[in-house]
C-alpha cells in the first residue's frame, strides 16, 4: 500500500545528510566539549559551527543563539526568564489564544505567580488585530509573546509589524518559530526579534534539539543551574549529536527554503483546491493565501475527526485533526475555537502538512481517496441527511420565493 | 490503541443506517464532546426484528454502535433492556480509558428507543381501549 506522510507539522524524517553527521559524531567525534583533549576540542568545532549556521539563517550574531532541549525549553525559557529577570518593571505580558501550549501553558503558570496575561482574541482566520495589540500595551507590559506560524492552521502572523510596536514601547519580544524556522525567511533586526525559539524535528533533524536566540543585551534569568555551558544560561553538557544536526539541518533548509517554499505551495494549493472542489460542505481553516507553504487545514462538516483519521490510516495517509476526539479532552482545538469555528465543524478539522518528500502523486492520492472517505463516514452520519433536508427544505423555500 | 475487534466494526459496521417507520427511536448526545448516535428499532412480536444506526464520532463511538447493534438483534425486548455499556465494550476486546465516555452512548442510545417503543405500544393501546 502507498504510504503517504502528511503530517509534517507535527515532525518529520531526519534527512540522510543529517543521519551520516550525526552517526560521525556518536561515534568518532563522541567527545564532551567542555574537555581539553582533541577529542572534546573536535566537538566544541561541531557545537560552534551549529552555531554559526543557525545564526545564519536568522541573520543573528553566534553567541546570540543558546541551545535547548527543543521548542518547549525554548518557549519556557523565553518567558519564565524575561518574567523573572524583568518583574520589577512590571508584569504584565502579553501573547494571543492561539499559541501552542508550550506558551500558552508557561504563560498560565506565571499567573499563579502574581504575573497578568493578556490573551489577545483573534480573527476567523486566524490574523490578529494590531490596533487591539496596542491597545492592549500597559506601562507595565515586559513582554510580547508571539507565534510566527500557527501550528494547527498554517497563518503567517504578522511578526513584523508587531516587532516594531514592541520596539517603539520598549518591550521584550519573543517569537515562537517552531513553525517558520527555516521555511520562511527571518531576520531578527529587521523584524526587531529580542528572543526567538526555534526546534530541529521540525526540519529534519533530531526530536529533543532546539534553540533560543536572545538578542545581545536582553536580561533573561536562566531556568538551570549548573555548569557554565551556554554561557551558565542553560547548563549540562552539550547533545552534541543533536546540536550538529540541528545546525547542517539549519543550513540545508537555509539553502533550499526559496525552491522548496515555491514546490509546497504550488501542492498546497492544489490540495486546498482539490479538496473545495471534490467534496461539498466543506471550509477551509486559516488564511487562504498568508499561510505556510505546504500546511493544509480544513473542516468537513458532519464527520468527526478521528474517524476520519482513522480511515486515511488505513489507506496509508498520516494526517492530524484538532477534534476533541483525539485531545483526550472534551474539547476540540483551543485556537479552532479562538478563530470562532463552532465545536461540531472543529469537530471535523483536519491537517495535512507537507514536507520534502511529498509529491504531486501523494497529493493525487489523498485526492482520490479522501472524497471516498468522507462518502463512507457522512452515510454513517446522523447530521448529514438532517441538514441534506434543511437545505432541500430551504431551496424549495427560497425558489417559491422567487 | 484500539483493539483489532474495534477497528473491524469501525471499518466494517454492521447495521447502519435507518428505517423506515420505526417502532421506535433513541438519539443520545454528549452536546459537549458533540458526539451523536441514534438507533433505529423494528419490533414484532416483542423482538428485535431489525435494528439500525447512525453515528457521529470517533471510532470507538461507531465501533460501539456497530457492536450494541449486533448484539440484541434478534433478542426480545427485555433481553436487550439487559445490555449494558460495560458489556458492549468488553465484546469489543476493550476500549482505551480516555474513551470510556463515548462507548457510554451505545447501550444509553438502545435504552432510550425502547423506552420510545413502549411509549409508542402505550399510546397505542389506549388508543385501541377509547
Ligand atoms: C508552535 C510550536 N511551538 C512549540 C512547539 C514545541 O516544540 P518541541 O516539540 O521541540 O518541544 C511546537 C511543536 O509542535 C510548535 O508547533
Ligand atoms: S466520540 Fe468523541 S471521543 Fe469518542
Amino acid at each position: 500500500m502507498r504510504r503517504v506522510y502528511l503530517d509534517h507539522s507535527a515532525t518529520t524524517p531526519v534527512r540522510p545528510e543529517v543521519v551520516q553527521l550525526v552517526n560521525k559524531y556518536l561515534t568518532e567525534t563522541f567527545g564532551n566539549p567542555s574537555s581539553v583533549h582533541a577529542f572534546g576540542r573536535e566537538a566544541r568545532k561541531g557545537v560552534e559551527t551549529a552555531r554559526e549556521q543557525i545564526a545564519a539563517l536568522i541573520k543573528a550574531k553566534p553567541e546570540e543563539i543558546f541551545f535547548t532541549s527543543g521548542g518547549t525549553e525554548a518557549d519556557n525559557m523565553a518567558i519564565v526568564g524575561t518574567a523573572m529577570a524583568n518583574q520589577t518593571k512590571g508584569k504584565h505580558i502579553i501573547t494571543t489564544q492561539i499559541e501552542h501550549h508550550a506558551v500558552l501553558d508557561t504563560c498560565k503558570s506565571l499567573i499563579k505567580q502574581g504575573f497578568e496575561v493578556t490573551f489577545l482574541p483573534v480573527n476567523p482566520d486566524a490574523t490578529i488585530d494590531l490596533e487591539l495589540l496596542k491597545s492592549s500595551i500597559r506601562d507595565d507590559t515586559i513582554l510580547i509573546t508571539m507565534m510566527h506560524v500557527n501550528n494547527e492552521v498554517g497563518t503567517i502572523l504578522p511578526i513584523k509589524e508587531v516587532g516594531q510596536i514592541a520596539k517603539e514601547k520598549g518591550i521584550i519580544f519573543h517569537v515562537d518559530a517552531v513553525q517558520s524556522f527555516g521555511k520562511l525567511p527571518i531576520d531578527v533586526n529587521e523584524m526587531n526579534i529580542d528572543l526567538l525559539s526555534a526546534s530541529g524535528h521540525k526540519i529534519y533533524a533530531l526530536k529533543g534539539t532546539g534553540c533560543l536566540y536572545i538578542r545581545k543585551g536582553t536580561k533573561i534569568a536562566p531556568l538551570f543551574f549548573g555548569g557554565s555551558q551556554e554561557r551558565k544560561r542553560r547548563p549540562g553538557t552539550e547533545n552534541v549529536p543533536g546540536i550538529v544536526a540541528f545546525g547542517l539541518a539549519a543550513h540545508l533548509a537555509g539553502q533550499e527554503m526559496e525552491a522548496e517554499a515555491e514546490r509546497l505551495t504550488k501542492l498546497r494549493d492544489k490540495l486546498i483546491d482539490g479538496i473545495l472542489e471534490k467534496i461539498p460542505n466543506v471550509q477551509l481553516n486559516g488564511h487562504r493565501t498568508n499561510r505556510l507553504p505546504g500546511h493544509v487545514n480544513v473542516s468537513i462538516r458532519y464527520i468527526e475527526g478521528e474517524s476520519l483519521l482513522l480511515m486515511l490510516d488505513m489507506k496509508g495517509i498520516a494526517a492530524s485533526s484538532g477534534s476533541a476526539c483525539t485531545s483526550g479532552s472534551l474539547d476540540p482545538s483551543h485556537v479552532l475555537l479562538a478563530m470562532g469555528i463552532p465545536h461540531e465543524i472543529a469537530h471535523g478539522s483536519l491537517r495535512m502538512t507537507l514536507g520534502k518528500g511529498t509529491t504531486e502523486e501523494d497529493v493525487d492520492y489523498v485526492l482520490e481517496v479522501l472524497p471516498e472517505i468522507v462518502e463512507k463516514l457522512r452515510s454513517m452520519s446522523p447530521l448529514y441527511n438532517s441538514m441534506k433536508l434543511e437545505n432541500n427544505e430551504e431551496c424549495s423555500k427560497c425558489t417559491q420565493k422567487r | 490503541m484500539y483493539t483489532e475487534k474495534v477497528m473491524d466494526h469501525f471499518m466494517n459496521p454492521r447495521n447502519v443506517g435507518e428505517i423506515e417507520n420505526p417502532s421506535g427511536v433513541g438519539e443520545v448526545g454528549n452536546a459537549k464532546c458533540g458526539d451523536i448516535m441514534r438507533i433505529y428499532l423494528e419490533v414484532e412480536d416483542n423482538i428485535i426484528k431489525d435494528i439500525k444506526f447512525k453515528t457521529f464520532g470517533c471510532g470507538a463511538a461507531i465501533a460501539t454502535s456497530s457492536m450494541a447493534t449486533e448484539m440484541v438483534k434478534g433478542k426480545t425486548i427485555e433481553e436487550a433492556l439487559q445490555l449494558t455499556n460495560k458489556a458492549v465494550a468488553e465484546a469489543l476486546g476493550g476500549l482505551p480509558p480516555a474513551k470510556m465516555h463515548c462507548s457510554n452512548l451505545a447501550a444509553d442510545a438502545l435504552h432510550k428507543a425502547i423506552e420510545d417503543y413502549k411509549n409508542k405500544q402505550k399510546q397505542k393501546e389506549q388508543e385501541q381501549n377509547k
